[in-house]
């Protein structure tokens, strides 16, 4: 079986936030008790979308000790290809879903002397868990969070008001940005800063500390990408003999899943390595989108991540 | 000759470099004996100018050539015990951005590099240069007691008086080798001594 | 079954012994006649009843005698037990996994009483009931990870998890196969098994790493290693090698069947939910010869491996002088006939040995 552990869960609570984002709880639909986590870990949410499933990876950012439910926050995407419109418009209160255990692939360093986070707009939400477990073990933390506006800022009043002294806001139509370089300079050695937000922020904030002389073990980030849709492509699956229609709307790993082939996957968003697949043959380009793979891999025309990652050509051969 | 090549090795040996000058906003230069060498290689002004140097001459006679590069900080000790209180400070007066750089015998970088990642840097982060002895500080199995500038194999424990053999097993956080016991099955049975790398 | 603890001993008189019940259920380690390295692992889902793949961690009836030995170990050389200071949320993760495991799997032998963070467990066969406040240091008698780890079988290793590998950062380390924990804390998933050969050119450990990285809450993994022990001696450290290292030289013809153990460690793995860290138990599992060939297969098998196995196996694993005297014994219990495939003993369908 691929992916991790599930869990039944029914829906409890839904409370929109502002005109973007909306916040979802589960509970456990047996009534017993969701393991606890660590700050960072997300959770696969499978949608039952008529014959389709999406599964798409959304940050927990409840309390990691509390045992009776997991909250998410997400982001309405209209341009995407239907996962937080489906979250959005199709899911209630009542409804039973089922989730994956929690996975890691964001978590603390609990040497770091401090905890330096960045984060973009919805971005925050690995923060607020992340928060929660430092603030229950006294740990040093500092929080810089740009938000488009006042009314897009998702828990910035709760944020501000529990955290008065070590949470940071910036407005962007407000023209405040984070001083990056100046908050690089004079962190105590030991210092980790993580960032999470869109890709040109996790970038800007990798690059900068890096110039800065910051070691890469003292940078983390998280993006999960979306599956983007695209031209349909025709791939050959050579270990089980198949062949099978990408449609425009669906990542090749989901309609390898489709045709009943199990391939391993954990986040689903380019990130964590585990649905890393060889090409044996092709003839066409890649369209890579994930953060897995090096640049010479992209490049070789040798490895593929069928979560994210796209193909336009005449033959595509994996050895699935 | 201040420059030797090692032997491949087992992955838990210690691989050493070639330092570079990095960006950074101080930098912090330990050295012994001919390590101060690879400092004269590698400094200019602007780095000088936001530059911390430690010296252990160990009886050679670089420390005029060091001071003449001016840096912003200088101190020349006998030993790496005089001198680890002053290292300590300037580590924990350190700020992101510093970088570390270690150049002489084993042990002086392996102590020096264990301070600096109790600090908070990545072993990884931070560079060495091997220059001058190739002798190596060991750690007892048994008696846990360090035996420094080791030049053969087998050898006898400082603390405890066994008969120990090198091994390439290195522990960063000790900063030494292990030695084990040669003769436990055959008491008595000890070879005869050489270079560590005859 | 109610388990009947053994009163023995892991040092001096040796008055270690497997019951019948024991041998039987001993994990021998080998499915088929040849041995090399390879990543072996499998889910940690229980398995057959009465096995030692039952229940999340085993309890059998060493256990009392073993948490003895582990005692007195500790009384001697307390570093054998210590944990960086990151890693005391992962030492509390590891108390409830085997307090709520143990519970639930012995409810005879363990009791866990929970009111939030109020707690209150009970250890009958050690005699203790003790009430704490989880996540509270300064209400147990040790750290977490040395509490629950001196009423637990095995070696215990934490390993922390960052920049794509692991780190042996944590831990309480016994019984272990000649490898010192005060020596390797604080090493990289490389670095430890670095003195280990043949196995890094193959990749082994590039693929176990992979592997590992991604074990996820609620999917523990499992394999088995093996060694060879003279004595049924648990503690086989390399702090004192220099006292038990000359007990390898006492094996003769005579005494062979009874003095020379199989040693073979249940490696299970378990991600820690609070601290992401991996636990990474090293359960040692204690046979002699002469026990081992009471077992038809096994005895052919044997006899097999340890003679096939390459010479820098035989010489890590430290039982090259004594192959030889190993062989002439164990030639004795194959006769030739074919084994069945997989680990276990086979008795009722393997035919006994020929005379």
């Amino acid at each position: 079986m691929s992916g991790a552990e599930k869990i039944a869960v029914t829906v409890t609570d839904i409370v929109p936030l502002n005109e973007l984002v909306t916040r979802f709880e589960f509970k456990r639909t047996d009534g017993g008790l969701l393991p606890t986590f660590s700050g960072g870990a997300h959770t696969v949410v499978e949608m039952r979308d008529g014959d389709l499933t999406r599964m798409n990876p959304y940050s927990l950012m409840s309390d990691p000790m509390d045992q009776t439910a997991y909250t998410i926050s997400v982001r309405r995407d209209d341009e995407g290809r239907g996962g937080s419109l489906f979250m959005h418009r199709n899911v209630s209160v009542g409804d039973e879903m089922t989730i994956s255990y929690p996975v890691n692939l964001f978590s603390l360093d609990l040497r770091a002397k401090k905890h330096l986070f960045v984060a973009g707009g919805i971005g925050i939400t690995p923060f607020l868990a992340q928060i929660k477990q430092l603030e229950r073990f006294n740990g040093n933390w500092e929080l810089h969070y740009a938000c488009r506006s006042e009314a897009l800022g998702s828990y910035v009043d709760d944020l501000t008001s529990h955290h008065p002294n070590e949470t940071h806001v910036y407005y962007d139509d407000q023209d405040q940005a984070i001083d990056l370089v100046n908050l690089l300079d004079g962190q105590p050695l030991g210092t980790h800063i993580y960032v999470c937000g869109p890709k040109g922020m996790i970038d800007w904030v990798r690059a900068t500390a890096a110039k800065e002389g910051w070691p890469r073990e003292a940078i983390h980030y998280e993006e999960f990408l979306a599956p983007q849709p695209g031209k349909p492509f025709e791939v050959k699956l050579a270990v089980s003999n198949k062949v099978i229609q990408v449609g425009e709307q669906e990542s090749l790993l989901e309609a390898i899943e489709r045709e009943g082939v199990d391939a391993p996957y954990l986040c689903r968003g380019g990130a964590c390595g585990q649905c890393e697949t060889r090409v044996i043959d092709y003839t066409g380009n890649f369209i890579h989108r994930d953060h897995w793979l090096e640049d010479d891999e992209h490049a070789s025309g040798e490895k593929i991540m069928p979560c994210v990652s796209r193909f336009e050509g005449k033959t595509l051969v994996l050895d699935r | 000759m201040s420059k030797f090549t090692f032997p491949e090795s087992i992955r838990s040996r210690p691989v050493y470099g070639t330092l570079e000058p990095r960006a950074g906003a101080a930098h912090l230069l330990i050295a012994d004996a001919h390590g101060a060498e690879a400092i004269l290689d590698i400094a200019t002004p602007d780095m000088m100018a936001k530059a911390h140097i430690i010296y252990i001459p160990k009886g050679e006679a670089f420390e005029d050539k060091l001071r003449a590069l001016n840096p912003a900080q200088f101190y020349a000790g006998p030993t790496y015990g005089a001198a680890e209180s002053r290292i300590h400070k300037a580590l924990s007066d350190a700020k992101m951005g510093l970088q570390v750089y270690l150049s002489g015998t084993e042990g002086l970088m392996g102590q020096a590099q264990h301070a600096a990642m109790q600090a908070g840097i990545p072993h990884t982060a931070i560079q060495t240069e091997h220059r001058g002895s190739v002798a190596r500080r060991m750690q007892c199995v048994h008696c846990k007691g360090i035996t420094e500038d080791v030049e053969i194999d087998p050898f006898v424990c400082a603390h405890c008086g066994l008969n120990l053999f090198v091994r390439d097993h290195y522990s960063r956080r000790l900063a030494a080798y292990q030695g084990v016991c040669i003769d436990a099955e055959d008491p008595g049975n000890v070879p005869e001594a050489k270079g560590i790398y005859e | 079954m109610t388990i009947q603890f053994n009163d023995e001993t892991f040092r001096d008189d040796y008055s270690f012994r497997n019951s019948e019940w024991a041998i039987k259920r001993f994990p021998f380690p080998f499915h088929e006649d040849s041995y090399m390295y390879s990543v072996n692992m499998e889910q940690h889902r229980g398995g057959p009843e009465g096995s030692v793949y039952e229940k999340r961690f085993d309890v059998d009836e060493h256990y009392v005698a073993e948490m003895r030995d582990r005692a007195m170990v500790l009384a001697d050389d307390p570093l054998r037990c210590q944990s960086l200071p990151h890693m005391t949320l992962a030492g509390w993760d590891l108390l409830e996994l085997i307090m709520v495991s143990k519970s639930e799997d012995y409810p005879d032998l363990f009791e866990l009483y929970r009111d939030g963070n109020n707690w209150r467990w009970v250890n009958k066969p050690l005699g203790i009931d003790d009430s704490f406040v989880f996540l509270d240091e300064t209400t147990l008698p040790y750290g977490p990870m040395e509490y629950i780890t001196r009423q637990a079988q095995g070696d215990f290793c934490v390993l922390d998890q960052r920049d794509d590998n692991l780190w042996m950062d944590a831990g309480t380390v016994t019984t272990q196969a000649d490898w010192s924990l005060d020596f390797d804390i604080g090493m990289n998933f490389f670095e430890w098994h670095a003195p280990v050969p043949l196995a890094h050119e193959k990749g082994i450990f590039v693929r176990a790493l992979k592997f590992l990285l991604n074990i996820q809450q609620g999917a523990p993994a499992r394999r088995l290693n093996w060694t060879m022990t003279v004595n049924p001696l648990l503690d086989t450290s390399p702090e004192n090698y220099h006292k038990w290292g000359i007990q390898k030289t006492t094996i003769t013809p005579e005494n062979i069947g009874a003095k020379q153990h199989l040693r073979v460690e249940l490696q299970t793995f378990f991600r820690l939910p609070r601290s992401n860290a991996l636990v990474f138990p090293i359960r040692c599992y204690l046979c002699n010869f002469q026990d081992l060939m009471t077992v038809p297969k096994w005895g052919r098998r044997l006899h097999r491996v340890i003679r096939d196995l390459p010479e820098e196996l035989a010489t890590y694993k430290g039982f090259i002088d004594n192959r030889p005297m190993m062989l002439d014994y164990l030639s004795k219990f194959d006769d030739g006939q074919p084994t069945s495939d997989g680990i276990w003993p086979d008795l009722d369908s393997e035919p006994p040995l020929k005379a």
